[in-house]
């Protein structure tokens, strides 16, 4: 990469701007093509059979009926989607995930799949599958499951992480620690400690447009997929992996996206897509239904968390610990090892550990959702650090203040700091006007603090200009929040023009190098970056070009304000040429100008938010309202401030829908029994107050305009924020997620009980 | 001579030692010389390591210099939603 990263502290004329998205009048007016808008001539209904057991063997699946079926194209099931994975155990668990091979782990997995020529054949034939299922017992709570006693899910699993290898298999797929100093000695200087156990459940990010694809595999090897997704090129490498493709001949199109979360980042019924459509030799479309979102895509962990904090009389922290066990589904995962990392990622600690257990379950693969695992442990962490700020008399944020990490502290998880933003969150959040405001009967309020990595990663970047002098740009990254109009603003601060002269679209995968897919808060962090790069080679070749035009060295040629200057006392008499006048003429100086990146975006850094949140709770129902909520957040630089702000936004709301009521709800059958948005109830706008948001931007030092990610850390906050508002409103500590109306007045009555 | 940390899990496969002493210019020699001494490692490896240099986490940047003094720490490579 021969690109400088680093900070320049540079003014900006376009960039901080707030120009109106590129892809909003098509979403509006319901042009937008998302997954299932997409048709090719002749393609067929794709549909899955699931399993209704949460744990079963398959003895043997029968699609004789099935295949005779009149309008039937293809019938498959794990035989046609035989293992490639080379040894790859995350692989092979995505292609297990895709179509169970021996045992069906959990309620909603995919046992087979048809392609029909219609919805109504294809459902016909679904149910003349006749599966021979052996019922095992099974677990899905993920303390049960944790039990030496409990069932097994795999029977090949031994705990990772242990200093010997354990005699007898478990639930436990992996033990993590970290920390630094010694706790006991910590807790010993303590003058107070408070000790809490915790519990999150289920939820799932609630994306609206579910997981649909077209999918046509040709007869010589060639094949397409048109997808939403969040890494089309992260699909096309699962899926040619999984059906034996070369990767260079599967295109995979990205389509607009309604909401992904982290429940896109890996493939689900895409290859089953594919090789239904390889089998018939027709297009197939395939479109989850919300219940099978539900039962068979996405939900992040269920948790429980032991905390213990200590802290001296003067409001110092001698010790913090955290034992926290998370659930992975029936595959192993590391998400407790991340909530590890980042419960205590806020604070200065001496003395610091915290160990995650990995659980298995029966229920849907876990996967990521928005700064995966980092909201239960802020839960967690942060509803102890309000406990502990109470039992010294000391103000909740001041607390914090006096214990948050800096620049040079040694973070929880291992390294030191650079310069970071808690301490100023805490101090704007301190000063913000809603701390001040006064509360009635029956609200609380509540603060929190989150921490979220951030992540670069592998990015490619063209841009071409055009011979009327506009610019197309062409990005690897699935826009899911308003990049495009963040990138274009970034190529047009670079090259000097307007923004209304850029127009950016995401590549599919034949047209431009690989690209990790947008999580990880990376979208404009590295595809800017890439972008930055990708404007200053071209910038290069139109200095190159207007020398030419002038007949002068090109080391006489700056660019400034989006046109090409002869410096030196000697070209005073050339006039500047503009980014248009040197397109028009490049036909004759040499052919198209274009620029072009591919680099690696590392050094993302990390972000930092303090929330602050008003709750009414009815006393007789134990329903409750946010009535105000506030978020600070640093964003390093906010390319596009409204995008930012939606981003904060949108994870507040998160964060409160999950808080408040969102939960899978199991049944002692081990079935699912609310898989749809009528029963799982997610916030919608008349459920919440206006999320009012402050910006702060404390510049990355390894991005040349200062830029953080932004996306993920807004829902680290809420849960424990909201916690402490509730908790504050009715005077019980609440330490169950989601804090619905019954567990409420379960808490209330347990008090007056006593 | 860079002092490296290594997370719980991954000292674990690496002698029980949390700290090493590795003689590497940048990433990918530290991992080569890691994986040299400790077999273990390798899997590790394959499976993503991030390294944190002076509090900045790289996680493919293999050719990032290790500066002379600076703080290295390995962490396990994250997923992100």
């Amino acid at each position: 990469m021969n690109f400088d990263p680093r900070f320049s502290g540079r003014k900006f004329a376009s960039v901080g701007t707030r120009p109106i998205r590129p892809d909003g009048i098509d979403k509006v007016t319901g042009r937008a093509r998302y997954g299932a808008d997409f048709n090719m001539a002749g393609q067929l209904v794709g549909r899955i059979l699931r399993s209704p057991h949460a744990h079963a063997v398959i003895k043997k699946i029968d699609t004789s009926k099935a295949e005779k079926l009149a309008g039937v194209k293809a019938v498959i099931t794990a035989k046609d989607l035989p293992d490639l994975t080379d040894g790859d155990a995350a692989m092979y668990d995505i292609l297990d995930n895709s179509m169970a091979r021996k045992k069906a782990l959990y309620d909603g997995h995919a046992v087979a799949a048809v392609a029909a020529i219609d919805a109504r054949i294809a459902r016909q034939a679904l149910k003349l599958i006749e599966v021979d299922y052996e019922v095992l017992p099974h677990v899905t709570d993920v303390d049960e499951a944790a039990h030496h006693h409990a069932p097994l899910i795999n029977d090949q699993v031994f705990t990772e992480g242990l200093e010997e290898k354990p005699a007898k298999p478990s639930n436990i797929t992996k033990r993590t620690q970290f920390g630094h100093g010694d706790v006991h000695k910590g807790f010993a200087e303590a003058d107070f400690v408070i000790e809490r156990s915790f519990k999150t459940e289920q939820t799932h990010q609630g994306y609206i447009e579910p997981h649909a694809c077209v999918a046509s595999v040709n007869a010589d090897g060639t094949a397409d997929l048109w997808v939403c997704t969040q890494g089309h090129f992260v699909y096309r490498q699962h899926c040619a992996q999984l059906l034996g493709l070369e990767a260079s001949k599967l295109r995979v199109t990205s389509s607009e996206i309604g909401g992904g979360f982290g429940g896109k980042t890996h493939v689900w019924a895409e290859p089953v897509a594919l090789a239904l459509s390889r089998k018939a030799g027709r297009p197939v479309k395939l479109v989850m239904t919300r219940d099978e979102v539900f039962r068979a895509s996405g939900p992040t962990s269920a948790t429980s968390i032991d905390v213990k904090i200590g802290a001296r009389k003067d409001g110092t922290i001698t010790a913090a610990e955290a034992t926290l066990r998370y659930s992975c589904g029936p595959y192993a995962g590391s998400w407790a090892e991340i909530g590890a990392m980042t419960a205590f990622a806020c604070y200065k600690l001496e003395n610091v550990k915290t160990v995650g257990y990995e659980v298995l379950v029966n229920r849907p693969k876990t996967a990521a959702y928005r700064a995966p695992s980092a909201p239960m442990a802020a839960f967690a962490v942060e509803s102890v650090v309000d406990e502990l700020a109470k039992e010294l008399g000391m103000d909740a944020v001041e607390f914090r203040i006096k214990n948050a990490a800096q620049e040079g502290t040694r973070s929880s998880y291992g390294p030191v700091y650079g310069p970071i933003g808690i301490g100023p969150t805490l101090e704007a959040v301190k000063n913000h006007p809603h701390m001040k405001a006064p509360l009635k009967a029956n609200q609380g309020r509540g603060m929190a603090c989150g921490f979220w990595f951030n992540f670069g990663g592998q990015t490619c970047t063209d841009l071409n200009i055009g011979m009327d002098g506009s610019v197309s740009l062409a990005v690897g990254t699935v826009d899911v929040g308003g990049s495009r109009a963040s990138l274009s603003l970034v190529a047009a601060e670079e090259l000097g023009i307007d923004y209304s002269h850029v127009k950016a679209i995401v590549a599919d995968t034949s047209s431009l190098g690989y690209n990790d897919m947008t999580d990880g808060s990376r979208g404009t962090f590295s595809s800017s970056m890439a972008t930055i790069s990708a404007a200053r080679n071209a910038i290069k070749i139109l200095r190159e070009r207007a020398a030419q035009m002038w007949d002068i060295p090109v080391e006489d040629v700056v660019w400034e304000k989006g046109h090409a200057i002869a410096k030196g006392e000697k070209h005073g008499n050339l006039s500047p040429l503009s980014l248009k006048e040197i397109a028009a003429a490049s036909g004759k100086t040499g052919g198209p100008i274009a620029g072009h990146s591919e680099l690696v975006a590392d050094g993302a850094g990390v972000s930092f938010a303090t929330h602050i949140c008003d709750v009414e709770v009815d006393p007789e129902t134990g329903s409750t309202r946010v009535i105000r909520y506030t978020v600070v957040q640093d964003a390093g630089k906010a390319v596009h401030p409204t995008y930012v702000e939606g981003q904060y936004q949108g994870g507040a709301a998160q964060g409160i829908g999950w808080a408040l009521n969102e939960e899978y709800i199991y049944g002692k059958d081990g079935r699912l029994q609310n898989a749809g948005f009528l029963d799982y109830r997610i916030p919608v706008c008349s459920d919440l107050p206006m999320i009012d948001t402050q910006i702060l931007e404390i510049p990355n030092p390894n991005h040349p305009y200062g830029v953080r990610g932004v996306g993920e850390t807004s829902i680290v906050p809420p849960l424990a924020a909201i916690a402490n508002a509730v908790s504050n409103a009715v005077g019980v500590r609440m330490t169950h997620i989601p804090m619905s109306p019954p567990r409420i007045l379960a808490a209330l009555d347990a008090e007056r009980e006593g | 001579m860079v002092e490296v940390t290594l997370w719980g899990s991954l000292s674990a496969v690496a002698g029980g030692k949390a700290k090493h002493d590795i003689e590497a210019k940048d990433i990918r020699e530290l991992f080569r010389k890691l994986a040299e001494q400790y077999p273990g490692i390798e899997p590790w490896i394959d499976r993503g390591i991030a390294v944190a240099i002076n509090g900045t986490i790289y996680r493919d940047t293999w050719s990032k210099e290790l500066p002379p003094g600076a703080e290295i720490f390995l962490l396990p490579r994250l997923a992100g939603g």
